[in-house]
């Protein structure tokens, strides 16, 4: 019966526990209020229901009870706030060692690759208990990434990454669901996130053929498309080295300062001329259009081992302590 | 009653003069407001005729009755009908158009050929919209957002745009109109502390029209200018960004949300005294939260953007006020609450979709809150959560004083009363309905059930099964009126001037008023609400 008519959805992450303690803190404030609100009313109202002979007593209002009921709600909401709030924060602070899978979304469908080089369409594997982190961007339109037994949602965006993360805590099959509204087959736009027991895992992971792993790619790419030329690790090229540089402090040309993130590594890769590294010249060509949203994550993915543990670690998150610099580039 | 007899007999704006063209060409805003109940009806059927479409749609899991794309046109068809061609003008462009120079002692609006003017506009943008529904639709759903409204659908966005885009000036005219008459216009004595309720609140509405409507007025230009000719302003390939129009979107839609509820909080508090024999509980409060709602409301828009990748500290500033403007909308239901304490309380229909009103907006306004809060909210936006938040707010909230408002004033405005069982009947109708329509959609909401969806997951199909029947119901409720109040213009008792016994300058004329409102021009010497020296109304009218 509750296969056809379920009220509460399953849970299976990190956050969906938290998400629901919440949501059930604010159902339970509200249908409070709610029927306060009923009670109050249909109590009045039958109270003081229009009977002959007795007058309404005309009352102006109360200073004090205005403030009560300002104040008191307000605190009330500022609970709520701070709840969501530290809620929100922790959705979108992945941890530092989270595996990674590069998710692409254009009409109507999800392509995604794991670091270690697997790709999946309208499909994701992920081990139960393992952080796992979403970087994501659209070819086309706008679409969302909705996993409603996970409680996470974010919007994926031509142009640019956007991020999202979470741990799995139940294994099970799981809804994927396009919740951004993107033409035709919106409905059509969804998929199954199946997520394994560790050892069902490995063994997934290990069948069907990988050419390479996304860094791996990426650094072919990097060779093929001449970056190699500007971009050195040994002398300083014509262009800044990238050793070290993901997820540390840029200074800009322009005086600002920028993290290097995913989407800022990428924005410097497509249009390097948004935001100029202080001390070199904009001579970096525009790769915008030249390369496909495929190519490009294997690019960001190598730049981004460029700052991990030592050389063959990358890609491999759980053996690299934060802050580590690497001692060598490969 | 003294008047009954004479006001048969009387001249009045109705049959002043006879004719197409005295109607066509008329600058009484009392017919003008006549004109805009007619042309919002006949909107109010083909946006509803478009929710009969998705109801039924959505009875099965698989996509079977529509095709994906007729099922998309179907939604924005129904989003866009209902917010820009039916609720924004509703209450205001009728109600408010009728009411406000009288409220204020006034022998019509400060500009009364502009008044006439802003009913072309509508009628033109309502024709460019519909020449845009029988060549083709467009299917962006009601919010437009790029890149799938600039360079991926297919259908008439130009078209739909440029119709919204002309409506808009239509709201900004009726805007500026009220605002002058409030300034300038007011009787002898009418101090703004002795405003009616329903004036403050139709003053905050068309501030937020005159501030907000230029925006959407821009970004729809945008769109269209980003189709015609490719400029690339939201076209990320192009050093453009999508996200932009969803900030000026929302700078407008957000606030337009307080354009469609505020207008019905007006009527509640005009209701609410009435039928309680008293002054309502805490004016001062009242009218200045609709101020502070209209001024907040401005700056919230981004609440609707948090899973859309802005950053993380801008989203916990937004929520904050968020939360913030929720206070002065409590405010307001614990004021009329309050009014209830010590009155003379009576069940007349108009006091009933009142308390319709009141409990279905609480709830509207509650789980604004899950939405306003960062968490829950990621997991509940773009699904039908948000769904039922907003109808609970906008069909719920505002269309429930819409209701009670017409029927309030109704013997006012067409000189006959409406038979009071059948309205009791509908006013209960539609309170059922709606909840059995909407309440579902809460829990398919928090199940997971994304928004905008043509078919779904088996799973949900029970819930939704009972929403639609739902809406079966609440259809027959909202038809009922329709029928009866039809059926009172020939047949219903004659009103008196004063049915009620309610306070306002608009209840000292006859039923229905002279062209000119007033026979000379009043003088106040009370605060509003002042109950105490009225009667009680006579059981004519409250047959029971
Ligand atoms: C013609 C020389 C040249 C080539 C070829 C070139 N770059 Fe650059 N790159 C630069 C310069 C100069 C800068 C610093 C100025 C700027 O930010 O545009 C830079 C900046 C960058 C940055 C930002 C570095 C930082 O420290 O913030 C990244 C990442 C980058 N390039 C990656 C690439 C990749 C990947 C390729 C190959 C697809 C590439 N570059 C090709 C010259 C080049
Ligand atoms: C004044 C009255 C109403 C207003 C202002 C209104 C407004 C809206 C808006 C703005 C949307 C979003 C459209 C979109 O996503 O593009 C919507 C969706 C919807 N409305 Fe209404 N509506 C009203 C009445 C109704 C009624 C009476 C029903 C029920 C029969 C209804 C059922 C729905 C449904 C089911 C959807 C979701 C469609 C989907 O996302 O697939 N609405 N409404
Ligand atoms: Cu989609
Ligand atoms: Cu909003």
């Amino acid at each position: 019966m509750f296969d056809n008519f379920p009220i509460w959805p399953v849970a299976a992450s990190s956050h969906a526990f938290w998400e629901d303690l919440l949501y059930l803190f604010l159902v339970a404030v509200c249908t409070a209020m709610t029927l306060l609100i009923f009670a109050a009313v249909a109590i009045l109202a039958t109270k003081y229901r229009r009977r002959h002979g007795r007058e309404a007593t005309p009352i102006h209002g109360s200073l004090l009870l205005e403030i009560t009921w300002s104040v008191l709600p307000m605190g009330v909401f500022l609970v709520m706030f701070v709840g969501g709030a530290v809620l929100f924060f922790k959705m979108r602070t992945p941890p530092r060692d989270a595996a990674e899978v590069y998710v692409v979304a254009k009409q109507w469908m999800w392509k995604l690759q794991h670091t270690e080089g697997q790709r999946e369409i309208n499909e994701l594997h992920v081990p139960v208990g393992r952080d796992t982190k979403l970087i994501m961007t659209s070819q086309d339109v706008i679409h969302s990434f909705y996993v409603p037994a996970f409680r996470v949602k974010m919007d994926v965006i031509p142009g640019r990454y956007t991020t999202m993360w979470f741990r799995p805590t139940r294994a099970g099959t799981y809804h994927l669901f396009c919740a951004q509204y993107c033409g035709t087959m919106h409905s059509g736009m969804i998929g199954e996130v199946i997520v394994m027991e560790p050892a069902d895992y490995q063994a997934w992971m290990s069948g069907g053929p990988v050419a390479g792993s996304l860094a791996e790619n990426g650094q072919a790419l990097f060779q093929q498309l001449g970056c190699s030329t500007c971009h050195r690790f040994d002398v300083q090229g014509r262009g800044p080295n990238l050793i070290g540089i993901y997820g540390k402090p840029v200074q800009l040309e322009d005086g600002r300062t920028v993290v290097a993130d995913e989407d800022y590594i990428r924005e410097s890769i497509v249009n390097s001329q948004a935001k100029i590294v202080s001390g070199f010249k904009p001579i970096m060509p525009i790769f915008q259009g030249q390369i496909s949203d495929e190519q490009l994550n294997a690019l960001v993915a190598y730049v981004k081992s460029l700052s991990q543990a030592p050389a063959g670690q990358a890609g491999t998150p759980e053996l690299k302590s934060p802050g580590t610099q690497p001692e060598s580039p490969k | 009653m003294a008047t009954l007899a004479v006001s048969g007999e009387r001249k009045n704006y109705l049959n002043a003069e006879y004719g197409i063209r005295s109607w066509l060409f008329t600058t009484d805003h009392k017919r003008i407001a006549l004109l805009y109940l007619l042309s919002i009806t006949a909107f109010f059927f083909i946006g509803g005729f478009a929710a009969l479409l998705i109801r039924l749609e959505l009875l099965t899991p698989a996509g079977d009755l529509l095709s994906a794309d007729a099922y998309n046109k179907a939604f924005t068809m129904h989003g866009q009908v209902m917010v820009f061609f039916f609720l924004i003008p509703s209450i205001p462009a009728v109600l408010g158009n009728f009411l406000i120079p009288m409220m204020v002692g006034a022998k019509d609006l400060a500009f009364p050929r502009i008044n006439l003017i802003s009913w072309y506009i509508y009628i033109i943008a309502g024709i460019l919209y519909i020449h845009c529904l029988v060549t083709g639709g467009v299917d962006t759903g009601w919010t437009f957002y790029p890149t799938f409204s600039t360079e991926f659908s297919n259908t008439k966005v130009i078209e739909a745009g440029l119709a919204i885009f002309v409506s808009g000036f239509s709201s900004i005219l009726t805007g500026l109109n009220f605002v002058v008459t409030v300034h300038r216009m007011r009787a002898p004595g009418m101090t703004w502390s002795r405003l009616p309720l329903f004036v403050w609140s139709h003053y905050a509405t068309s501030i937020i029209m005159l501030l907000g409507t230029p925006v959407i007025a821009i970004t729809l230009v945008l769109v269209v200018l980003e189709r015609a000719l490719n400029l690339g302003i939201f076209d990320p390939t192009r050093g453009g960004d999508p996200v932009l129009f969803q900030h000026l979107f929302w700078f407008y839609s957000h606030p337009a949300v307080y354009i469609m509820i505020l207008p019905s909080m007006a009527v509640i508090s005009e209701i609410v005294p009435c039928f309680s024999r008293k002054r309502v509980f805490g004016y001062n409060f009242v009218a200045m939260s609709s101020i502070a709602i209209a001024a907040i409301g401005f700056l919230v828009w981004a609440h609707h953007m948090f899973v859309a990748g802005i950053s993380l500290y801008s989203a916990i500033v937004f929520s904050f006020l968020s939360f913030l403007v929720a206070v002065p909308s409590a405010v307001k239901v614990f004021n009329w609450t309050a009014t209830l304490y010590k009155g003379s309380i009576s069940f007349s229909t108009p006091m009933l979709y009142a308390f319709g009103f009141i409990g279905l907006f609480t709830i509207g306004g509650l789980t604004g809150l899950f939405l306003a809060s960062l968490g829950t909210d990621v997991h509940i936006h773009d699904t039908y959560f948000v769904i039922a938040h907003f109808h609970y707010v906008m069909v719920g909230g505002a269309v429930m004083g819409y209701l009670g408002g017409m029927h309030f004033w109704w013997p006012k405005i067409s000189g006959r009363m409406y038979p009071e069982g059948w309205g009791r009947l509908a006013a209960l109708i539609v309170f059922i309905g709606f909840n059995l329509t909407f309440f579902p959609q809460f829990i398919l909401g928090y199940l997971g059930m994304p928004r905008r969806y043509w078919q779904y997951p088996p799973e949900y199909q029970v819930l939704n099964v009972l929403s639609t029947a739902g809406a079966t119901i609440l259809a027959v409720g909202y038809l009922l009126p329709m029928v009866y109040l039809l059926w009172s213009l020939r047949y219903g008792k004659p009103a008196p001037d004063n049915p009620w016994q309610a306070t306002g300058l608009e209840w000292q004329t006859s039923s229905p008023p002279p062209t000119f409102n007033f026979d000379e021009t009043p003088i106040v010497t009370q605060e509003a609400y002042e109950y105490e020296n009225m009667p009680l109304p006579e059981e004519v009218t409250l047959e029971r």
